[in-house]
């Protein structure tokens, strides 16, 4: 099931992308959406973030409600009309419009519009590394960072060597890898709070296994399991900070 | 959007999943269980490119079997008949009993030795037979432990996983007459050796499961490790074979593929100690094997699945395992958690549609939908896509009426929730009005609120950001082209 | 109940029909000169002993093999070539195990096989490189229950009768025309894990497989 990361069409650098923020991040880490958008911006790529543009439309897929979604995702696909690529700092939400899209609109008028749409969607790091081809610059303090990477940008974008190769570009940050990587941290959306104490079990495995790394960061390429590792590690009164990677690699070109 | 979990109708497994999480035995036990299991598969397939072909193969062998299932179907009971095996059919479990029952007393049987089936656990066969005066003794250890545990397996390969060496110790120095306690895996294994050689050899009757039956030769295939189910099938006079109504293989040339799968998705094993093949009872001449052989059929559900193109898809699975040793959600509540036959991201699939959404239909929600299951399916069950399906029928019910109690789950409240949410993002206007009063007010929302308060049970409480990125996008120039 | 099987049958006529999907290619290992070396590893793997020997010592060389292990009763098939071989060779021999013949039917043997042999000795069809395995089709000179029921069973195999995979063999040998009564594959000895995932040996059927390989054949 896992898609090839990117079009193999798209590999040369495109003058112009679409920046697609996610909810999460419009409402609870914009800082990390802005880094994203400058770190394009920096590779001398015109960067668009069309202001009409909201949520994927995977919170009420995942929970059954298909007309929902279906507006939802039919909104998204008019806010970006242009035939540039679509460049997502998440792999669950780039996973929703690359894979799902297609299935929502299956046997329906928007059915080949939503292949096309999803064809032209990029997870972040994914673009950096395949697309860009990104050479980075650390001026940061040393530093041990560990890597989540998020279960539907492993297993549905396909994406799970790109960021750990971006951070081992990285001169003085040593990555620590996490051994149990691709076990879920729990968040899985209204699983959170539909199944709290599973949720809550897996959280806590997680955090656990992350400590265990001895790094002193987690960064991820997905806000919501940064919502849910870092909301467990600040309750439990934990030192490691949560941080998404596009803010963690502007930060290291900036000598922050 | 999820009400508070209450024990009410189709809520059972979220009810009781807290008392398996705060089971630090059942929690390890299983822990390690399966992180043995997971390591053991991945050194199986470490060929990625062979594992890729393998399971092309597979699935679509599987495919085809669903492709033309009523045909083989026939094809099956002709060529087994043509064998000499008797083919019953069963729509229902009662029936599937009852014909059980009916072979059974018409060869006098009163003690039947079991091998593992797991179609005979959907039927609660040894409570039905044991109603009506015939002893099943399950013979495989696993089943045997639990049989006199008088506990339900709760794993598909492995029943006894939820019990350490410690807990089965204890329960063999109470239940076997002469042994004492001890730890000694060696010992226990020949201690059930010993209490069983003898069940098989006073057995009228045996009764296993079927992991592949060939439509083409009217060959049934088990596969185990043990040996219980090869005496199961060959020591006894009378066998009878249970089957599901989906697991067929149309040739045999399907099924190297098949088992080249199945053994190291469930255990790591590169293949199990027996594949056991049975064409004919005893014939003329031939010393061993049983007189007759019985081939039960059972539906219960499965056509009403087999009605739907995409849930259709439920019936590829070749019940190895793979999907709950690697599901985080099984690994942490196992699977007395799940009530039903069939534990873990299978289960959640298969439990709703035979059972019911009004049975279980939390179950389709009691996933985070990580795709764990889907990257090791050796058969490539999209079981995350056929769990938003559950989902969806369970608040909005399709035109095939395809799952038993649909609707179930419709409420008002999260109707009205999601198309307010709708609303908020298919109009950008809404949907920069709503951002900027979280940003500016959401803050302020209290810990206190049902959703918020499973949120922050373990976790802190979201912080809503100054500003939204629509807002900062703008202000540095991002909106424009 | 006479109903089930139209019902059912026509439920799943009425619903709606997927095209099969092609078979995709896929390949079985192949092994060529190493395939006796890849048999010995993957059925040492599961604790299988393979002994080579040749046509005309390996009674004698069992012989030696059993009494190293105390084992005295021996069941054995006299109708066929391995048996028979057998029994020719320790006839002759005092200091030989007893061979005790199965020549009647399970139901006048069953106490003496289910509790009194110590071996099984069967011949092998075939056997198969890529998993370790052994290929028996019993029949009425050597009884499914012979390789089940004795602690120990061991096993005659020709070299030659060595194939790289099931797939090859099922199709070489035609057996979609030919399946027998019982068609076994056998690898390693009976084991279970059911106890904390710790293997232990001989829970129901043999605790030892020792394959004979006979390397002249």
């Amino acid at each position: 099931m896992a898609q090839p990361a990117t079009d193999i069409r798209l590999h040369a650098k495109p003058e112009r992308v679409y920046y697609f923020g996610t909810c999460v991040i419009d409402l609870f880490y914009p800082g990390a959406g802005l880094a994203g958008m400058e770190l394009l911006r920096r590779e001398g790529i015109k960067v668009v973030f069309p202001p009409d543009q909201g949520c994927c439309g995977q919170p009420a897929r995942n929970s059954g409600y298909m007309d929902e979604a279906r507006a939802v995702a039919l909104r998204q696909m008019e806010a970006f009309p242009n035939d540039w690529p679509i460049v997502v700092p998440s792999g669950s939400c780039a996973g929703m419009m690359k894979t799902h899209y297609p299935d929502l609109f299956k046997g329906r008028p928007d059915y080949e519009r939503a292949v096309a749409f999803s064809a032209r969607v990029h997870e972040l790091t994914a673009f950096l590394v395949n697309v860009l081809h990104i050479t980075l610059e650390d001026k940061g303090p040393p530093v041990t960072v560990t890597w989540h990477g998020s279960c539907h940008s492993m297993r549905e974008m396909g994406v799970v060597d790109e960021p750990k190769s971006l951070l081992r570009q990285l001169a003085n940050v040593t990555l620590v890898e996490n051994p149990r990587e691709k076990e879920c941290c729990g968040f899985g959306g209204t699983f959170s709070v539909r199944q709290p104490e599973i949720s809550a079990a897996m959280v806590g495995d997680k955090i656990q296994a992350l400590e265990e790394t001895g790094a002193a960061r987690v960064v991820s390429g997905d806000c919501g399991c940064l919502m849910n590792i870092g909301g467990a590690l600040e309750k439990a009164g934990k030192s490691m900070r949560p941080q998404h990677i596009a803010e963690f690699l502007l930060e290291r070109g900036h000598g922050r | 959007m999820g009400a508070e979990p209450q024990a009410a109708a189709g809520n059972d497994f979220t009810a009781r999943a807290p008392k398996a999480l705060n089971d630090p035995t059942l929690r390890a036990n299983f822990r390690r269980a399966m992180d043995g299991l997971m390591s053991k598969r991945a050194a199986q397939f470490a060929d990625t490119p062979a594992w890729e072909a393998l399971r092309a193969r597979g699935a679509a062998a599987k495919a085809r079997v669903l492709a033309r299932l009523p045909e083989l179907l026939v094809e099956l009971e002709e060529n087994c008949r043509a064998n000499g095996i008797e083919v019953h059919w069963a729509e229902s479990i009662p029936e599937a009993n009852a014909i059980v029952l009916e072979i059974l007393r018409a060869a006098g049987a009163r003690t039947v030795i079991k091998g593992k089936s797991m179609v005979s656990e959907e039927m609660e066969l040894n409570h039905h037979l044991a109603a009506h005066g015939i002893q099943a003794v399950e013979s495989d250890l696993g089943e045997y432990i639990i049989q006199l545990a008088g506990e339900a397996p709760s794993h598909i390969v492995m029943p006894c996983i939820h019990k350490n060496k410690a807990e089965i110790a204890q329960l063999f120095a109470e239940r076997i007459p002469g042994l004492g306690y001890t730890e000694d895996v060696d010992a226990l294994t020949a201690a059930a050796r010993a209490e069983l050689r003898g069940r098989f050899a006073a057995a009228d009757a045996g009764i296993s499961g079927v992991n592949f039956a060939v439509a083409e030769t009217g060959t049934l295939v088990l596969v185990e490790n043990e040996g219980n189910g090869r005496l199961s099938t060959t020591l006894p006079p009378l066998h009878i074979a249970l089957m599901g109504i989906e697991k067929l293989v149309e040739t045999l040339e399907d099924l190297p593929p098949l088992l080249a799968l199945l053994p190291r998705s469930a255990t790591g094993q590169h293949i199990t100690t027996y594949v056991n093949m049975i064409t004919h009872p005893r014939r003329p001449g031939e010393l061993d094997g049983p007189e007759k052989v019985h081939l039960v059929l059972l539906d219960s559900g499965r056509s009403r699945v087999f009605g739907d193109d995409q849930l259709r898809d439920t019936l590829r699975c070749i019940r190895c395992g793979a999907c709950m040793n690697h599901c985080p959600v099984y690994s942490r509540v196992g699977g007395h958690t799940y009530k039903f036959v069939y534990p873990g991201p299978i289960g959640k699939i298969l439990t709703p549609q035979l059972e019911g959404l009004d049975c279980a239909g939390d179950q389709p929600h009691a996933s985070t939908l990580c795709n764990a299951c889907v990257e090791v399916c050796p058969v490539k069950i999209p079981i995350a896509d056929i769990l938003v399906r559950l989902r969806e029928e369970s608040v909005r019910p399709g035109h095939s009426g395809a799952v038993k109690g649909g609707g179930a789950r419709r409420s008002w409240l999260e109707t009205l929730s999601w198309r307010g949410w709708m609303l908020i993002y298919s109009r950008p206007w809404m949907g920069r009005l709503a951002a900027w009063g979280m940003t500016r007010f959401g803050n302020l929302l209290p810990e206190r609120l049902p959703l918020l308060k499973a949120w922050t049970s373990v976790r802190a409480k979201p912080r809503f950001a100054a500003k939204s990125l629509h807002e900062l996008a703008r202000e540095q120039g991002y909106c424009d082209e | 109940m006479s109903d089930a099987r139209a019902n059912i049958l026509a439920r799943l006529r009425a619903a709606p029909r997927t095209a099969p999907p092609e078979r995709p290619d896929w390949t079985p290992p192949v092994f060529g000169e190493g395939r006796l070396e890849r048999f010995r590893a993957m059925l040492g793997s599961v604790h299988g002993e393979v002994v080579e020997t040749t046509l005309a010592a390996w009674p004698e060389r069992l012989a030696a093999l059993l009494a190293e292990r105390g084992v005295r009763r021996v069941l054995y098939g006299p109708a066929a070539p391995v048996g028979a071989q057998l029994g020719r060779a320790w006839m002759a021999d005092a200091d030989a195990p007893t061979l005790v013949p199965y020549d009647r039917s399970i139901e006048e043997m069953k106490a003496e096989l289910v509790h009194t042999v110590e071996a099984g000795v069967t011949s092998v069809r075939w056997g198969i490189a890529e998993t370790g395995s052994l290929v028996l089709w019993p029949d009425a000179a050597e009884p499914r229950l012979m390789s089940l029921l004795p602690p120990l069973h061991v096993a005659v195999m020709a070299a030659s009768g060595l194939h790289d995979s099931l797939a090859q063999l099922v199709a070489e040998q035609g057996w979609a025309g030919a399946m027998p009564t019982n068609a076994l594959l056998i690898s390693g000895p009976s084991k279970t894990a059911d106890i904390e995932q710790t293997l232990a040996y001989g829970v129901h059927g043999p605790k030892e497989l020792l394959v004979l390989v006979l390397t002249d054949q």
